[in-house]
């Protein structure tokens, strides 16, 4: 009994430690194949003809992915406007103002709004935000067709918000009582203690939450694909059309495979996409030591 | 003894949903002196020096009846507005928590938030309460520094000077001794023994030697209800309460 034990002891480190490497092995793996996927046409183009010119002509050989990494961060950008101070004073009056009781009753709320599949997001999204996109425009004299970066950033604002939400509002609600009551105990108000103590003691974490959120708005494709307009190039104003780089990857992959360099130049579009994703994460790594080094 | 009341407590009820936390309490908290509310764990000292400064208000389902009156004014009534009443209290907690900015900004913490800006009128703020809570020798150099980079028993007394330094009437110290090291603890104690001139000051403590040492008035608490209060010495020497003698003598805890 106590050889098997032991035996069992060892072979639980063993697998336990093989799960977690697989885990770290795949991001390697996928970047690797797709990496080894665009040198066909990395060979063919320099980076900086691939990445910072704007004709898009598949048939002719050019392969501008401007607009596209363009149109991917301004949508992000606008959605991350919207959402970021929306979800985290939400956060904050659920943690800090809200009773139980409406906490109990806007936490399953905000769940079921993340549960919603992204298909329905942009249904949605034709449906109310493009038309009401239109009619904005129009206010402001300018004609669109409202499939345009202002709908993309609105949907995408409102799919990342309970992801925002939910990790902020636990962020602020691991925070001690007592540090509170040491803030409050001075006289200060409670929006003097939510500004100056409870935000600063909750930003390497409100970070990690926005992080989180920009990642996922900056690789949904489904819901952008379906009210940003796809139009392949670089958005000038927040009623133009853009195209974002997921859209393209997932309108075009499979399709017209026999022009040359087309499939090599959509995986360089995911190495891209997964590129700038890691990059945000590092930054936001970056960021969060600072942070901690100089206020926790 | 001259025992003029500062905080007077008038049949005080306090109930954490079915709970009743606190029974019909009604005491004199006297000016100038220290008190020290002692009890068994659980006999509600921290809720009653919570409501001192109504920071029961906090805590989810709670509800308080009865008066608790500071300078003649009572904090429960309906037109109070509790920052003032928070502003003329400083909090010892039973852990240090400083807040999460340099020592220097802890210290000026509450002076800014009451309006304070100018820079000057801060730098000798913090230095003179940095001082008062013999701490400013060893952090002078490093104030700019986080505040917990301090050790726990310099984090305590850095609490004492962010409480100081917004000139409040009233220190309420939470067993605030009980994370501390010997050491740290005499330090925070002979704090006390300086500042009991200027201040009032109530203590909870589960230790009785720290009450003996300190404390100028007792108060005991049991299961929410107030047994006994008077000097200290009254208290300890010839106790009228047959609870009071047991739990002094360690039979009851």
């Amino acid at each position: 009994m106590f050889e098997k034990r032991i035996f069992i002891d060892r072979t639980a480190e063993k697998l336990t430690f093989l799960m977690a490497s697989l885990s770290c092995i795949l991001l390697v793996i996928i970047a690797w194949g797709l990496l080894k996927r665009s040198f066909p046409i990395m060979e063919e183009k320099s980076l900086a003809d691939l990445l910072l010119t704007s004709s898009w002509k598949p048939l002719k050989g050019n392969f501008g992915f401007l607009p596209f990494i363009m149109g991917s961060l301004y949508v992000t950008a606008v959605a991350m406007m919207i959402a970021v101070p929306f979800s985290i004073l939400t956060s904050i009056y659920l943690s800090e103002y809200a009773g139980r009781r409406i906490k109990n009753a806007a936490e399953p709320v905000i769940d079921l709004l993340a549960g919603i599949p992204s298909v329905v997001y942009g249904v949605w999204g034709i449906l109310t935000v493009v038309p009401f996109v239109k009619y904005l425009a129009g206010l402001f004299g300018v004609f669109t067709t409202g499939y345009s970066v202002l709908s993309a950033g609105i949907v995408l604002a409102i799919m990342i918000f309970p992801i925002i939400i939910n990790l902020s509002t636990e962020i602020f609600q691991s925070i001690p009582l007592e540090l509170r009551n040491a803030s409050l105990s001075l006289g200060a108000t409670k929006w003097q203690t939510v500004k100056f103590v409870l935000i600063p003691k909750a930003m390497p974490g409100i970070i990690a939450a926005i992080v989180l959120g920009l990642s996922r708005a900056f690789g949904e494709t489904m819901a952008v694909l379906m009210v940003a307009g796809n139009v392949a190039q670089t958005p000038g104003s927040l009623f133009d059309p853009a195209y974002p780089l997921p859209a393209l990857i997932a309108n075009n992959y499979g399709e017209m495979l026999s022009i040359p360099l087309y499939d090599s130049a959509l995986l360089f579009a995911a190495f891209i996409l997964l590129g700038i994703v890691l990059v945000f994460n590092i930054i936001s790594k970056i960021i969060l030591l600072r942070i901690t080094r100089n206020t926790q | 003894m001259d025992l003029k009341s500062h905080i007077s407590v008038k049949n005080l009820n306090v109930y954490y949903g079915a709970e009743h936390a606190l029974k019909n309490i009604n005491i004199d908290i006297p000016d100038r002196r220290i008190t020290a509310i002692i009890g068994p764990s659980g006999c509600g000292k921290s809720t009653l020096l919570k409501s001192f400064n109504r920071l029961v208000d906090s805590i989810e389902g709670v509800k308080v009846t009865g008066e608790v009156s500071v300078d003649g004014e009572n904090i429960y009534g309906p037109d109070v507005e509790i920052t003032h009443i928070r502003k003329k209290m400083g909090l010892l907690s039973q852990r240090p928590f400083p807040l999460p900015m340099s020592i220097y900004d802890n210290v000026a913490y509450g002076p800014r938030i009451h309006g304070t800006k100018n820079r000057k009128v801060l730098d000798e703020t913090v230095e003179k309460y940095l001082k008062i809570a013999h701490l400013w020798d060893e952090v002078k150099n490093r104030l700019n520094k986080p505040a917990s980079k301090l050790s726990i028993g310099q984090q305590q007394r850095l609490c004492l000077a962010r409480g100081l330094a917004v000139e409040p009437e009233i220190i309420l110290g939470d067993e605030p001794t009980s994370a501390l090291d010997p050491k740290s603890s005499r330090a925070i104690e002979e704090r006390f023994m300086e500042l009991k001139n200027d201040y009032t000051i109530v203590i909870v403590t589960h230790i009785l030697r720290q009450a003996k040492r300190l404390a100028d008035y007792v108060v005991f608490l049991y299961l929410g209800e107030l047994i006994e209060h008077g000097p200290a010495r009254e208290i300890f020497e010839n106790p009228k309460e047959e609870m009071t003698k047991e739990y002094i003598k360690g039979i009851i805890s």
